[in-house]
């Protein structure tokens, strides 16, 4: 068990700068996910942790110890690949006990930390069986096997159900919540899926074009999102953004109007001045249907998931919002709608795209 | 669409083959007036017929072997059995291939082709040889050139090379390099061991023959299944390495666990491709010896080739081709066999 230190963490090809500096403290037993679109560099920031990618400048610390030029072998990690990388030519018994087959541990301690992996990932039947023989999601088991068996201060994560179909992954997600809870190790946690962060997470690090956006519980980022880009990545379906222009502020709120939309009251953080050109953020999740709302536009487009409809309506300016409607709401398309925010719940962001 | 490959192949391959099948059963030869007759399997008699002949030492009348003044016993000689002797006629024709001496009895290997049977050892020899040495050989030189490295294209194209010229060219390029008087070879050793080195004509020496070239077949082709092995190699999935290089592999390690297991398929292959082409030893043998000194480097093509075209006598050349395309077929079984997939 162990927490993890990045400072100034960074990491460049060349002269192509792929991580600019990440600064990051996960605690012991802390459940982190590194979450962002392709190319943001979680993957390659995951890598440089596990050792299998140079840190270009900055300290990476292990529980006390500084490991930027250990051998992945020495940093007390276990990592968990995408694609499994379990070997083809072992059993499933082998490729669990790799670990220590390689530092030539005798046969009854191997057999008695392999019965413990596979006690704990219920897949004792599993043992003899060659991987050829198992599915994607059997694999995956073997794969967290492994790196049971190591028993590392830090598990990594690295996209571990990316390759498998959809139901599996529901279930594989709420084991490895459970595997977090029974083994209470550090865990990090690589994904592009922001429902995986969500439901996993103690702490989530939103990364984009290898700059940390925000860090904070699924909760903060979802309801406090520090700029415009965690408030569109976190969420689902993604916020709406309307250009605004702010009226006057008062008591923490500010009064914003639009060419679509009547004036809103949202509230902010620090302060506007009037006739300040920002962006409004309003979740779907966070508009209903009203005789008299603000926001007023023609439905163009009813998805019907019966405990929710999901409703896209163009306003005047051929801006489409989309809104989620709780229950199944009798709508049809053409048909003119007013919405209205519930105003606690809005987010106002500055031109640079920062929250005020 | 595939109507003139199967025609081709028919006429070139399929038809040639079956063609040796039947003439192996035949007297034909390349051009004579007499009609072909069937005889049997007189040919492959003729070939492979083996006996073995215990020779007892010479007595005198008190039952005493007769010994010569350095105590060697005396024995009588091969040919008073194998020459038209009416008690021996399974010996008949047959000429000492070798003899091993068990006690005071000196057993006398026969054989009916000496020729052909040095034949079949020298190629087994070959076989035994150039398989395990080039195999290994082109598998180093591929982990060394499976690298991220500057320039490591130009190895790739410099180990490549001999595969592209010509066995001819280069089978007449090391005859100078094997020249007994200024080849580069001799000259090579000369220099490192300041003229210590006796010249040795490579070629010309039955003890050096087979092995100066064995070295350079094995030289030849090694670039070859460098690339073979090079493609095996890039199959592997680099997580796989990175999988290891978390558990904390040593190198031998990770080609035992990771890089050995996943060029099984490889391994299969480059042997059995090996295999074959060595049992097909014929253009070096022709450029460069002709199958001697003293048939130390004679070799089952180079003696199908000398039969059938040399004598002209096509029967006893298909003979040896039919023999050559049943041992490449045993063995190339025999080693699948041996490497199939264990459950």
């Amino acid at each position: 068990m162990a927490s993890v230190t990045l400072k100034g963490i960074k990491k460049s090809y060349g002269v192509t700068e792929v991580i600019k500096g990440v600064d990051l403290t996960i605690a012991d037993g802390e459940f982190t996910v590194f979450v962002g679109p392709s190319g943001c560099g979680k993957s390659t920031l995951l890598r440089m942790i596990a050792g299998l990618e140079d840190i270009s400048a900055g300290t990476l610390s292990i529980g006390e110890q500084v490991v930027n030029d250990l051998p992945p072998k020495d940093r007390r990690i276990a990592m968990v690949f995408q694609s499994y990388a379990i070997f083809p030519h072992m059993t499933v018994r082998e490729n669990v006990a790799f670990g220590l087959t390689i530092a030539g541990a005798p046969k009854e301690e191997k057999d008695a930390k392999v019965a413990e992996a596979a006690r704990i990932l219920q897949m004792e039947h599993l043992l003899d069986r060659r991987p050829s023989q198992l599915s994607g999601g059997q694999r995956q088991r073997v794969a967290i096997g492994r790196a049971i068996v190591r028993k590392p201060a830090v598990f990594l994560f690295d996209e571990p159900l990316s390759n498998l179909d959809a139901a599996l992954r529901v279930d594989m997600r709420m084991e490895l919540s459970k595997l977090h809870a029974d083994l209470k190790a550090t865990m990090i946690y690589v994904t592009h899926d922001q429902v995986e962060a969500m439901t996993l997470a103690d702490k989530i690090v939103v990364l984009n074009a290898g700059i940390v956006q925000q860090v904070g519980s699924p909760l903060e980022l979802y309801h406090q999102p520090a700029n415009l880009f965690v408030a569109g990545f976190i969420g689902s379906p993604k916020m709406n953004f309307i250009e605004v222009t702010a009226a006057r502020s008062e008591d923490g709120r500010a009064i914003v109007s639009a060419t679509d939309t009547g004036p809103i009251s949202a509230p902010v953080r620090t302060s506007v001045s009037a006739g300040q050109k920002l962006t409004l953020g309003i979740r779907p999740h966070h508009l209903a249907l009203t005789a008299d709302g603000p926001i007023a536009g023609n439905v163009r487009l009813i998805e019907r998931l019966g405990h929710e409809t999901i409703i896209s309506a163009a306003l005047p300016s051929g801006y489409e919002i989309v809104a989620a409607l709780a229950g199944d709401v009798g709508l049809t398309l053409g048909q003119p709608v007013r919405l209205a925010p519930e105003t606690s719940e809005l987010h106002l962001f500055d031109a640079s795209g920062v929250a005020v | 669409m595939a109507g003139p490959a199967i025609f081709l192949i028919g006429l070139f391959v399929v038809v040639p083959f079956l063609f040796a099948i039947g003439l192996s059963f035949t007297d034909q030869r390349l051009v004579t007036p007499n009609p072909t007759q069937f005889v049997g399997a007189s040919n492959y008699n003729q070939l492979l017929g083996l006996n073995l002949l215990p020779l007892e030492p010479e007595r005198d009348a008190a039952g005493q072997i007769v010994r010569d003044e350095a105590g060697a016993a005396k024995y009588p000689a091969v040919r008073s059995f194998t020459r038209k002797n009416p008690d021996y006629p399974q010996y008949d024709g047959m000429r000492e291939w070798f003899s091993v001496g068990v006690g005071d009895t000196q057993w006398v290997v026969l054989a009916r082709d000496v020729v052909f049977m040095t034949a079949l050892v020298n190629t087994f020899i070959f076989v035994l040889v150039v398989a395990p040495l080039q195999g290994g050989l082109a598998l180093g030189l591929a982990l060394l050139i499976n690298q991220k490295l500057r320039g490591i294209n130009v190895f790739r194209a410099i180990y490549f090379m001999p595969v592209v010229v010509s066995i001819v060219v280069v089978s007449l390029l090391w005859r100078f390099i094997y020249d007994g008087n200024s080849g580069l070879l001799n000259n090579l050793l000369k220099s490192l061991t300041f003229g210590a080195f006796p010249s040795v004509e490579w070629l010309g020496q039955p003890e050096t023959a087979l092995g100066a070239i064995i070295v350079m077949s094995v030289w030849q082709a090694v670039g070859f299944h460098m690339v073979i092995w090079l493609s095996g190699l890039q199959t592997i999935s680099p997580t796989l390495y990175e999988a290891a290089s978390i558990e904390g592999a040593s190198k031998w390690q990770v080609f035992r666990y990771v890089t050995w297991p996943g060029l099984r398929n490889t391994a299969v292959l480059v042997l059995v491709v090996i295999t074959m082409q060595a049992f097909g030893l014929f253009s070096q043998i022709d450029v460069m010896t002709k199958g001697g000194p003293l048939d130390s480097t004679q070799t089952i093509v180079f003696q199908a080739v000398q039969r059938g075209y040399g004598k002209q006598d096509i029967s006893g050349g298909s003979t040896i081709s039919v023999i050559l395309f049943v041992l490449v077929l045993s063995i190339s079984l025999i080693q699948r066999w041996l490497t199939r997939e264990k459950r």
